[in-house]
């Protein structure tokens, strides 16, 4: 046990957050979210030239680094802190686990190492159901469909919130057998295949979200990720893996919020004195820097988990755990933290100029992406006390006296 | 960074639990799962006697070096200890004032005659400690003391004057440590003084507080003249403050680990009642359940963070926040036991005010956002030192 960065990985930290300074300042935001694709591609190309983080935890068969869930959350981190728009989360945190855990060693050989060498962006598409099971980011939200045919298979349905799905060279997206329930993931390359991507202007400036539409899509066998019948565990362990890396992101977001808010209360000067110097704004700080450490032991909790499932040593259901639990504290500190932020810089925290908008904006849309804080903490309570019957609600509940 | 422990540690594990199982039997039975935040007024001479029966084993002052007759085991091990120790429902320890605050203190700046004295009856679980900081003038303000101590050369003796309030286990203590002022006329930090002086005196009067939930773990202690040798100093005169302070330190080390399994083990009791009487398939209380849980995680990992963190000459970010989140923690934990009781929980076992363990844990967690520097003062706190936010501008004493 040894709950703390080794020297690697500070240095990691370091350098990341030194570049991202450099490449995502406010105006560098600003630019890439009014591209198409919602990043900056020579900033991305830096990033996978000259970082290498596109390659995190790609093993080193495939030209990766190798390194584990922890490296992948301080990178994170560090991003969240630029807000730095970049199709990381995608490719990273979504595809490649999803490769990593589905697909067979030919389509691995092909894909992961492409996406070591940063030639390709990724992304995973899989909320195809009505909105109530969509909130659950789970298998459960997954209704698109895909019947085997003849030398692959064919797909209909839609994938909603696809983040960075309209820019992806390699899609994956997850269907469902309507003859046995059973979920398999496919990847398919989009300019080559007739699948509809539909960007949507998006409440997050910096993070693009897509609706992909396939009308009996044919994807070939060499498509179908890996040869378990039923990928459902897979999908889970997916996003779970996920959930912590955006989780890390999130973390990453409140420290920012904190660092401007009490650098303007400090600067800010009424009644004579800073505003820093007022008991009831300090303690408002200290509340964020208290939350922020919670989301800080969290995330690094859940990603030495996640490494130590990797290796085998924790269970599925322990991993499912920690990243339930990193994503709904995670999701609550930052949205707690750009809310006091806003209120802490006054009049100016409401304008289009200044950044806290951008993290407020962010801060709404991590906390839905991948499941809400509630949804987390209800498979958190099911892990502590087992699943109840949930009753059926009623929409017919008379409100008259 | 990795969370999972060696094999030699695991091996380790083994051992602790399997002493734990032959030894926490018999008369010591019943002490399970006893003496902790709340119960700390329950079996206390069982309780000490389990203590020196953990003492004979080598297994009180884990964590002291080897040289000074502790175990010397690592902080992994250490780590290991508590978790078996709760496990079992190793009893709160009496002697924790003494074993987690003064011996660490000693260790860092008594003299070699002082360990020699202080230390043995640390280890063996014979002599028990309080600590004599907060006054009724001096709380959340507490460089504010007003105990005055005089060194009298005729009988070479210091000579005290005051009173100390809010002494936890004083009625239990042999020893307190009191913060006194050594400089007439002096105020604030300055000229404070570290004093090691024995309870059992005619100088000394120690009187109960009846708190809130009918106990008393608390006390008034009164210094009228009450005396301790000249050579009963910490470090120098004026030195206090600093020495105080040090000793604080010590409450954010491993011994916050053992206040977290007791914490498990309270929040377990409150999943175990919820499961049997149904208040499980609310799922407001489950998401309250599950934010506690959630909760003690996050602190296990403020204080892996805080042991695994080799620069303590500065205090980092999780220790500052500790006490903030632990004090919030528990006292929502409390609030939580009393709603999943429900309408049972506002019945007493007996008259004329016996609580159970759950109704003492809702009442006495009411006090934990105020001892040990209350809540508002560890906001200022976090605000000052981990934010660099100024101090509030102080209005001139008249």
């Amino acid at each position: 046990m040894e709950f703390a960065f080794t020297q690697e990985q500070r240095m990691i930290m370091d350098m990341a957050q030194d570049f991202l300074t450099e490449i995502s300042p406010s105006d560098k935001i600003r630019e890439a979210m009014a591209t198409d694709r919602g990043y900056i591609t020579e900033l991305w190309q830096r990033v996978c030239e000259e970082m290498c983080w596109q390659a995190i935890t790609i093993p080193e068969q495939y030209g990766g680094l190798g390194l584990g869930y922890v490296e992948q959350a301080i990178v994170m981190e560090q991003m969240g802190k630029q807000l730095f728009c970049s199709p990381f989360l995608a490719t990273q945190a979504l595809a490649t686990n999803a490769l990593l855990l589905c697909a067979n060693e030919q389509q691995k050989q092909r894909w992961l190492t492409e996406l070591a060498q940063g030639k390709i962006t990724a992304s995973l598409g899989w909320l195809s159901g009505s909105s109530l099971q969509n909130r659950h980011w789970g298998s459960q939200s997954v209704q698109a469909s895909f019947t085997l045919c003849e030398g692959g298979a064919i797909l209909n349905g839609e994938w909603q919130q696809v983040v960075d799905g309209h820019s992806c060279d390699l899609l994956i997206v997850a269907a469902r057998s309507p003859a046995n329930g059973h979920i398999k993931l496919f990847a398919v390359e989009p300019k080559a295949c007739q699948i509809q991507r539909l960007p949507l202007p998006t409440l997050d400036q910096t993070r693009q979200l897509s609706r992909i539409i396939a009308t009996q899509l044919f994807v070939p066998e060499s498509g179908i990720l890996g040869a378990q019948p039923d990928q459902r565990k897979e999908l889970e362990l997916i996003l779970s893996l996920a959930r912590i890396a955006l989780a890390a992101e999130q973390t990453g977001g409140s420290a920012s919020t904190l660092t401007s808010s009490v650098d303007y209360l400090k600067e800010r000067v009424q009644f004579n004195r800073p505003l820093a110097s007022f008991q009831a704004l300090k303690h408002r700080a200290a509340d964020m820097k208290l939350e922020l450490e919670s989301a800080i032991s969290a995330v690094y909790y859940a990603a030495c988990i996640a490494d130590a499932w990797s290796q085998g040593a924790k269970s599925d259901s322990a991993l499912h755990r920690a990243a339930s639990m990193a994503k709904s504290v995670c999701s609550d500190t930052f949205t707690f933290c750009a809310q006091e932020a806003l209120q802490l810089h006054g009049g100016v925290g409401f304008t289009w100029e200044y950044d806290v908008h951008l993290y407020l904006k962010r801060a709404q849309s991590s906390a839905t992406l991948f499941g809400a804080a509630n949804i987390h903490r209800a498979r958190v309570a099911d892990s502590l006390l087992g699943p109840i019957e949930r009753q059926e609600t009623s929409y017919e509940t008379d409100l008259q006296p | 960074m990795k969370l999972t422990f060696s094999h030699e540690d695991e091996l380790f594990r083994q051992e602790i639990a399997q002493w734990l199982s032959d030894n926490l039997i018999g008369e010591y039975e019943q002490l399970k799962f006893r003496g902790g935040p709340g119960d700390e007024h329950m079996f206390p001479n069982e309780r000490k006697r389990w203590e020196q029966h953990l003492a004979a084993a080598g297994w009180l002052c884990i964590g002291w070096p080897r040289e000074f007759g502790g175990r010397g085991l690592t902080i992994n091990q250490q780590v290991i200890f508590h978790e078996e120790y709760a496990r079992a429902g190793g009893p709160g320890l009496v002697g924790h004032i003494g074993i987690g605050l003064l011996g660490p203190t000693l260790l860092q700046f008594g003299s070699k005659e002082q360990q020699q004295r202080f230390l043995p009856g640390i280890l063996k679980g014979t002599e028990y400690w309080c600590q004599g900081y907060s006054e009724p003038g001096a709380g959340s303000d507490l460089a504010n003391v007003a105990t005055k101590a005089r060194l009298d050369e005729t009988d070479n003796c210091w000579h005290i004057q005051g009173q100390k309030v809010w002494t936890s286990l004083a009625h239990e203590a042999d020893w307190c440590f009191v913060l006194a002022r050594t400089e007439q006329g002096s105020t604030g930090h300055h000229s404070l003084s570290f004093l090691l002086v024995p309870l059992d005196q005619p100088g000394v009067d120690i009187r109960p507080i009846t708190q809130l939930t009918g106990t008393s773990e608390f006390n008034e202690v009164f210094f009228d003249d009450a005396v301790t040798d000249a050579a009963n100093i910490v470090g120098k005169p004026g030195e206090g403050w600093r020495i105080a302070m040090a000793l604080l330190g010590h409450e954010r080390g491993v011994s916050t680990l053992g206040q977290q399994m007791q914490f498990s083990n309270e929040l377990n009791e409150i999943i175990r009642i919820a499961i049997s009487n149904g208040a499980a398939s609310d799922p407001h209380i489950r998401d309250r359940i599950a934010r506690a849980w959630e909760g003690l995680v996050v602190m296990r990992h403020h204080a892996l963070r805080m042991l695994s963190n080799p620069n303590q000459s500065q205090q980092p970010p999780e220790a500052l926040v500790y006490k903030l989140h632990w004090s919030s923690w528990h006292a929502e934990l409390g609030k939580l036991a009393m709603d999943v009781l429900g309408p049972e929980g506002l019945e007493l076992n007996a008259a004329p005010y016996q609580l159970s363990r759950l109704q003492s844990l809702y009442l006495f967690s009411r006090a934990d956002t105020i001892y040990g520097g209350s809540n508002e003062i560890q906001r200022n706190i976090i605000a000052e030192r981990a934010l660099g936010m100024p101090k509030e501008p102080r209005t001139k004493s008249a």
